[in-house]
């Protein structure tokens, strides 16, 4: 417990391992960039196009502007904790690549706090393609929109964080799918990307402040519509908190799960 | 200046419950090539992981390169290779990507770390393989190219946890004479076997170790003179021929051993033997000079480890 607290000791050399996981994306980006886009741009048609016929506009918003800023974040949290639990998780067990790198100068942490960086690489790599495709579709246009990368990437390591903390606890591969379908599917549904939280019953609205999702959402709403308030202030404090916490908790998890 | 590279004193591990290194000592000099010989679950890998600095001690005291190894795990493992027990090579990567991404965690530079794959792929004979995918390479290929990797930042001591295991005898020679180069350019080895033609051909000394304890230390030909004499004979048990034989092997200075339908006889005196039993010529035996292998059985027992 006392070693769970400590603050983890990670350097620059951090970086040697997202080095290593950028060579190995490099082989196949492009298939990854596809796979990153073609979900969230399905959504938006399906759902923006389709239901938007159905759907009077929300917060004077038509319905396909309403969901885009949140596909984006919820496109940064699948990349993220996809890569920091089915990706670190294969690179940890299966393939002992933690194994072989901890035996060098770089250190257990650092393995760790590397794999959150690419985690949270690829989370903010996955928001940025979709903004690349929104703002020329005319889905979102607003100057805030400079401050949207921030938000990508303090998202991504929130997401990356959180899943490396359920890696260090994975004893196989189907334990993934308690926090897919328990925790990320339902962050997906009531995070406020698809309808306000403001028509859902009090208790949900609770429930949905302690999911991370939700103020990203939120952060990412205000900056596409211009409609910023200083409440997204809060939200993105709310974001800095969980995510130190969780970043620190992550590593020294899986630190205590590799020392044999 | 005459600091050992490897001092282990008390050195003990304890996996929950289990005790799996009891509080051992040794000491492997500065270019030597050190050995430790041991059975299955004797306490070998985990020997090593510590000297790695992979697996945190449970008791006693380790110095590699004359620096505790949990104070200072960075500055020693700059100065080290390990060649694991299993194979760990990246399989996201190349033959040629897993040195050159692994020179980097050295903070070696990109080019002389792209100059250090290319030498060393020459120097395992891996060098037509340097584009290919992991999963294709055979099992001593994959061997060798651990043995590449332990080598990218140069180091002046290399941990190899049975480096030829599973080897074929082509691949098994190979490795052997790349560390005796390697030891003749001043490298130190420590390395675990159980091929006791391994740490007689590269082992300076040894020590065996059995249920997380060392048994004897010495080199090679002092281990043979202390615990087996020169000569083996094996006789297949059973009759009243080989009862008759061996009583007329009375005051033939001799140590036997039974193990299951075999007769183990130890002994200096070879000729006599041969004379004696040269009436016997019906029964079959087998007569050898003792090996390390001797040496290891009678130390370890014959018994089968789970
Ligand atoms: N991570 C671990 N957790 C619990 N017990 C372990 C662990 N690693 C090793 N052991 C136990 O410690 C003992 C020594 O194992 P070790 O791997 O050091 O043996 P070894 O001499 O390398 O054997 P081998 O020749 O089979 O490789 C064994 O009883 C083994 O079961
Ligand atoms: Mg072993």
């Amino acid at each position: 417990m006392n070693n769970l607290l400590k603050p983890p000791r990670v350097g620059r050399r951090a970086f040697k391992v997202w080095l290593r996981n950028r060579d190995t994306w490099l082989k196949f980006y492009r298939a990854s960039l596809v796979g990153n886009l073609a979900e969230p741009v399905l959504f938006l048609l399906a759902f923006g196009l389709g239901l938007s016929r159905f759907i009077t506009d929300i917060d004077g918003l038509p319905y396909i502007n309403y969901i885009a800023p949140g596909l984006m974040l919820a496109a940064a949290m699948n990349a993220a904790t996809f890569e920091c639990t089915f990706g670190a998780y294969t690179r940890m067990s299966a393939q002992k690549t933690y194994d072989a790198i901890i035996v060098t100068p770089v250190s257990i942490e650092e393995v760790a706090a590397g794999d959150i960086l690419w985690g949270a690489s690829k989370g903010f790599l996955s928001a940025i393609v979709i903004l690349a495709v929104l703002v020329p579709w005319g889905l979102a246009a607003s100057p805030w929109l400079l401050l949207a990368p921030l938000l990508f990437l303090l998202s991504g390591l929130m997401f990356a964080s959180m899943s490396m903390i359920v890696t260090a606890f994975a004893p196989s591969y189907d334990y993934f799918a308690y926090y897919f379908s328990l925790v990320v599917s339902p962050m997906f549904f009531f995070s406020g990307v698809f309808f306000p939280l403001t028509s859902l019953p009090a208790w949900v609205r609770t429930v949905s402040w302690f999911m991370p999702l939700t103020h990203a959402v939120n952060i990412s709403r205000g900056l596409a519509t211009g409609n910023v308030s200083a409440s997204l202030l809060l939200d993105g404090l709310w974001m800095l908190v969980f995510t130190l916490a969780a970043g620190w908790l992550a590593i020294n998890l899986i630190k205590k799960r590799l020392i044999k | 200046m005459n600091e050992p590279v490897i001092r282990a004193s008390g050195l003990r591990k304890e996996y929950s419950g289990l005790v799996a290194v009891r509080g051992i000592d040794f000491e492997v000099e500065r270019g030597e090539c050190f050995g430790i010989l041991g059975p299955n679950g004797a306490g070998k890998t985990t020997t090593m992981n510590m000297v790695q600095g992979y697996s945190p001690l449970s008791g006693g005291e380790l110095r590699v390169f004359g620096l505790a190894i949990e104070k200072h795990p960075r500055k020693i493992k700059a100065r080290m290779g390990v060649v694991p027990q299993e194979n760990n090579l990246d399989p996201d990567l190349t033959v040629g990507e897993n040195l050159r991404v692994y020179a980097r965690y050295f903070d070696i530079p990109k080019k002389e770390g792209a100059l250090r794959a290319d030498r060393l792929l020459g120097f395992v004979a891996l060098s037509e393989k340097r584009d290919e995918k992991i999963p294709t390479l055979s099992g001593g290929m994959k061997r060798r190219l651990l043995v590449a990797r332990a080598l990218v930042n140069d180091p002046e001591l290399i941990i190899l946890d049975e480096p030829t295991t599973g080897l074929d005898p082509q691949a098994r020679h190979l490795i052997w004479q790349k560390l005796r180069g390697l030891k003749k350019s001043g490298a130190t080895l420590a390395l675990t076997t159980h091929n006791m033609e391994e740490a007689a051909a590269l082992c300076d000394r040894l020590v065996i170790m059995d249920h997380g304890r060392i048994l004897d230390e010495g080199s090679p030909r002092q281990l043979l003179e202390r615990h087996v004499k020169g000569s083996v004979f094996e006789f297949e048990a059973g009759g009243e021929r080989l009862r008759e034989l061996l009583s007329c092997l009375e005051g033939i200075k001799q140590e036997s051993e039974t193990a299951g339908d075999t007769i183990f006889i130890y002994t200096d005196e070879a000729e006599e033997v041969l004379r004696r039993t040269a009436c016997f010529s019906e029964i079959g035996f087998r007569h050898r000079r003792a090996t390390l292998e001797d040496v290891f059985l009678k130390l370890t027992g014959r018994e089968l480890r789970e």
